[in-house]
């Protein structure tokens, strides 16, 4: 499965620059897997130590966002676009 | 009832209206609840009126004393009917407020008589909140309500919009609202919960993540304090990010069956429609999702009229949620 993942400009400058990186993975944990395998500089700004996301970090795939999918076991389709977004104060108030 | 003694008794108790013909489904029905109907316009008037009660009640405010101050950092609504509530009782509200929202939000400020301290329009809502947590640690003798993490923020849903809900639709199956400081998810999401485990939960939100400067790294993120003491992770069945297109589009697309409402509305609209495109065909559902506000006040940022292209580039360099 190849899916296409969306960097935030804040990950930015620990990924070489890229906006966007192509990763093979059948689920969420693979795709960061294979990320931080990529790019170790990254590694503790996605995943805690047990393994689980990084609490201010959001990742959608689709647009969904993956923790209400079943976390990193959330399945990932091939040309699914995954994205990553940091979790920032909204906007409504 | 049409006389009252105060502006203020009419908060709550708004209109649901059924836009069900909007549906990708025939199978699920979709119904708009319009906060626009609020005394000072928007949804935010529940949350203002119950800020300012329980800091009375906790002897933190007294009416008719001079020269208390209030602060809060707002992208516009909360602000706007902190304004309102403030004049009537006579505190001096100040409100951190980022350069970027529309004017007219602007404008209402005004209206009421707040003061409007700007903070950097590019650090969104994340730069407010920062502004009014340091301003406030240097001005101890204002109050700060602070509604991302005030539970009288959640509590006010919880005990009017979650109630007028399960009233006027008890078949709701389905809710869907915007996530900003999450008191309206955590207070009608528990409520409905509590009346039917079943009840789905659902949030919306921009991604505004994306935009935010200022981001070092992700440890300058933000949770509302309302949303992890509410444990909104398990409150909460899905979560979706609604991009501006498709928020400019909905809201355009409400005008169909004659509603004049926020751009923020357009947003859970398509993720209300999302949500409808998830029931099986041989199930029904009945979908309630929050209009937060009218469209008066977003008139400027040409949402209706001006070429989608040019609004959808303008909409991702305001606060629009």
């Amino acid at each position: 499965m190849t899916a296409t993942v969306r960097i935030p400009t804040v990950l930015r400058p620990s990924m070489g620059g890229a906006t966007t990186v192509d990763v093979e993975g059948q689920t969420i944990g693979a795709v960061l897997d294979q990320l931080t395998a990529s790019f170790p500089a990254v590694k503790g700004q996605l995943l805690n130590d047990d393994g689980t996301l990084h609490r201010f970090l959001n990742v959608y795939v689709n647009d969904d966002d993956v923790r209400y999918l079943g976390g990193v076991d959330a399945p990932v389709l091939n040309d699914d676009e995954i994205t990553l977004l940091p979790a920032v104060a909204g906007g409504a108030g | 009832m049409a006389r009252f003694a105060s502006i203020l008794d009419l908060i709550g108790s708004t209109p649901v209206v059924d836009v069900s013909s909007l549906s990708p489904k025939p199978n699920v029905s979709i119904l708009a609840k319009l906060e626009g109907f609020n005394p000072a316009g928007s949804v935010k008037d529940r949350v203002a009126l119950a800020l300012v009660e329980a800091a009375e009640s906790d002897g933190l405010l007294v009416p008719g004393k001079p020269d208390q101050v209030l602060l809060e950092p707002s992208s516009g609504n909360t602000g706007i009917a902190l304004a309102m509530v403030c004049r009537l009782r006579g505190y001096h509200l100040k409100v951190v407020l980022p350069t970027n929202v529309s004017p007219e939000r602007r404008q209402l400020l005004l209206v009421w008589g707040a003061e409007i301290i700007d903070s950097p329009g590019g650090e969104g809502s994340n730069g407010a909140v920062r502004l009014a947590q340091r301003l406030s640690e240097q001005h101890p003798e204002w109050v700060f309500l602070y509604q991302y993490a005030n539970p009288a923020n959640p509590h006010a849903h919880y005990a009017t919009t979650g109630p007028e809900i399960t009233k006027d639709v008890p078949e709701i199956t389905h809710f869907v609202a915007g996530l900003g400081t999450s008191g309206t998810l955590m207070g009608v999401g528990r409520y409905l919960k509590e009346q039917n485990p079943d009840i789905q939960v659902w949030a919306v939100e921009p991604p505004s993540g994306e935009l935010v400067d200022g981001l070092r790294n992700l440890d300058d993120g933000y949770i509302p304090p309302i949303f992890l003491d509410n444990d909104g992770a398990a409150l909460l069945d899905r979560k979706v990010v609604v991009r501006p297109r498709e928020s400019i589009e909905w809201t355009r697309r409400l005008t169909e069956v004659g509603l004049f409402v926020g751009i923020s509305s357009g947003a859970i609209m398509a993720g209300a429609v999302k949500c409808a495109a998830t029931v099986p065909d041989d199930r029904s559902a009945t979908i309630v999702f929050m209009a937060p506000d009218d469209g008066w006040k977003y008139l400027s940022t040409g949402a209706w009229s001006d070429d989608i292209d040019v609004v959808v580039e303008r909409a991702k360099s305001t606060i629009y949620f």
